[in-house]
């Protein structure tokens, strides 16, 4: 990469990470607290009377998921909230003035979204070791299938922060769209428990892939073949990234 | 001739059909001291805009430095500080890190990006505010840091949109002694104001825009001697409620009691006016210009132009 591209990049990594860490009451206590807070409702209290689930105890089953969607909810909120502040503020202007190259501005946002995305899932993770025992089945398939989910989701929330011309514009998709695919993503469930015909429904959920795959590489059970699930996560990311570069590319809601 | 910025045949039409800019042609000479001027909505910051690569152009070609914009863009924007009429910057930032970040954005090390950072801020006088989040600076340091943060790649062309909008006199005048400076270094600065008074004393050449079209432009100097006619106000010592019928010749009017203005053709001795006065009885203790003169042109230019288009309109 040229040196100054270089530069660019870490220039905006640094000031994303800068700040989620600035506003840590707001980015990385609150997955904190609720993920807590599922581990002991759900974990300890109504967990120990589920039983086992996938060969496993219910709490072991629900911590591969718990960190998944948390890493999920702050690599998309990061994302979209920071870009869309920039926009808000007019301070995007300074990128948009600068001779810094779309990709560049796009993988400094991503970057930034990926970071705090971990942040959020190490700290999860650290916190769900009072509660259940962990170790990690395949090491490769856990860090690939969780770095790929929050450079998905980070790229989604970058698309999301364009397109936004309020801020009730980046609320609306993690709450009415987001949170329903995760909680039915097989965070608390196995999908083998659904009827056939919610099986097949549950596939067109990229979360399930996800979220399994990430079990997958924790325990290693998972609903669907993880071989599907990169190859789900693989578009994702083409897909996406190919639209967000399009967005900047012609400027939509960011030059007029 | 070297120019900073040559603009041809530039068109921009919004997306709900505004036509802003109706291909407008526009050169600066590098070095210059530049204003755009014009009335509100005229077409100047969306000129800026797109020469800065806010705005999406509809038509035209822009050369900054020599670089042309559609197939050089890195090029320009290295080329070219901005500084716009609206603070954009994230309120919650250290002065210091907003103008770190931005020489971040051109790929200067950070050691670089640290002693510019201490340079610029000083020569602004906002060194001491270096820790202080922006949002609590005042109207006139937010457009100094603003400006502080246009030079931290040094460029050889600086785009100033309104810069001293909302300053008060005293820090108004210091950024000109600024801008000044800076230019003399070589710095071609562009700006654009609603202060004719700075455009007059600080730019060499202008340019004045109407409803998208360049209505008048070249030396301010050589377009001042185009105005025909110069408008005075005296004050009176005494009450005076007519005027003397030969004064109406210069358009002589009734401000208010004590005072009077007039109008009188360019390079016409003031002295048949004070002759009158006198033989009117009427005890004249001060004189001076109504405005000032690049305001005058403004206002008769940008006046006309706007008539013009109401009649074209009927």
């Amino acid at each position: 990469m040229n040196s100054n591209y270089w530069v660019a990049f870490a220039t905006i990594v640094s000031k994303e990470v800068r700040r989620f860490l600035r506003i840590w009451p707001q980015t990385l206590l609150p997955p904190a607290i609720t993920m807590v807070l599922y581990f002991v409702i759900f974990g300890n209290l109504i967990g120990s009377r589920i039983g086992q689930m996938g060969g496993f105890d219910y709490m072991q089953f629900i911590v591969p998921g718990l960190i998944m969607m948390s890493v999920i909810t702050n690599s998309y909120g990061n994302v979209s909230s920071s870009f869309f502040s920039n926009k808000f503020q007019k301070s995007l202007e300074e990128l948009l003035v600068a001779p810094v190259p779309n990709w560049i501005v796009l993988f400094g946002f991503v970057a930034g979204g990926v970071a705090r995305g971990l942040a959020c899932g190490v700290i999860v993770l650290l916190l769900s070791l009072w509660f259940s025992k962990l170790t990690i089945a395949y090491p490769l398939v856990t860090v690939s299938v969780i770095l790929l989910t929050a450079v998905v989701f980070s790229l989604a929330g970058f698309i999301n922060a364009v397109f936004a011309t309020k801020f009730d514009d980046v609320t609306i998709v993690p709450t009415f769209i987001l949170t329903p695919l995760t909680y039915l993503g097989g965070v608390f469930y196995s999908v083998s428990l659904l009827p056939e015909v919610w099986q097949w429904v549950s596939k067109l959920n990229p979360i399930l892939y996800m979220v399994n795959t990430f079990r997958f590489g924790i325990i290693g059970v998972s609903d669907i073949p993880v071989l599907t699930a990169y190859i789900v996560l693989g578009i994702f990311v083409v897909v996406l990234t190919g639209w967000a570069m399009y967005l900047l590319k012609t400027g939509h809601g960011l030059r007029s | 001739m070297a120019y900073a910025l040559e603009i041809s045949g530039l068109t921009k039409i919004y997306d709900n059909g505004f036509q802003a800019l109706n291909g407008i042609d526009l050169n600066v000479a590098s070095g210059d001291f530049f204003a755009l001027l014009g009335p509100n909505g005229a077409g100047k910051s969306t000129t800026l805009g797109i020469v800065s690569s806010l705005v999406n152009k509809t038509e035209g070609s822009v050369k900054v430095n020599g670089f042309d914009l559609d197939t050089q863009r890195e090029q320009v924007k290295r080329s070219l500080g901005v500084v716009p009429q609206e603070f954009n910057f994230n309120t919650f930032e250290k002065v210091i890190d907003i103008v770190v970040q931005q020489a971040g954005y051109y790929g200067l090390p950070r050691k670089v990006a640290l002693e510019r950072a201490e340079k610029y801020l000083k020569q602004l006088d906002l060194w001491e505010k270096r820790d202080v989040q922006s949002r609590m600076l005042s109207g006139g340091m937010k457009r100094r840091l603003m400006i502080a943060r246009a030079l931290m790649h040094e460029p050889k062309i600086l785009i100033l949109d309104e810069p001293t909008a909302g300053v008060d006199i005293e820090i108004r005048r210091t950024m000109w002694t600024f801008l000044t400076r800076l230019n003399q270094q070589g710095t071609t600065i562009i700006l654009t104001t609603h202060y004719l008074e700075e455009a007059e004393s600080l730019c060499r050449n202008l340019a004045i825009i109407g409803r998208g079209d360049i209505i008048a432009r070249g030396a301010t100097k050589e377009l001042l001697k185009e105005k025909a006619n110069s408008t005075f106000v005296v004050d009176l010592h005494d009450a005076v409620t007519e005027i003397p019928e030969a004064l109406q010749a210069f358009g002589a009017r009734v401000i208010d009691d004590y005072s009077l203005e007039f109008s009188i053709q360019k390079g016409a001795s003031l002295n048949r006016v004070f002759d009158l006065l006198n033989f009117a009885g009427i005890n004249a203790i001060s004189i001076r210009p109504k405005t000032n003169r690049l305001e005058e042109l403004f206002v008769d230019l940008t006046g006309n132009n706007a008539e013009q288009e109401a009649d074209n309109e009927q």
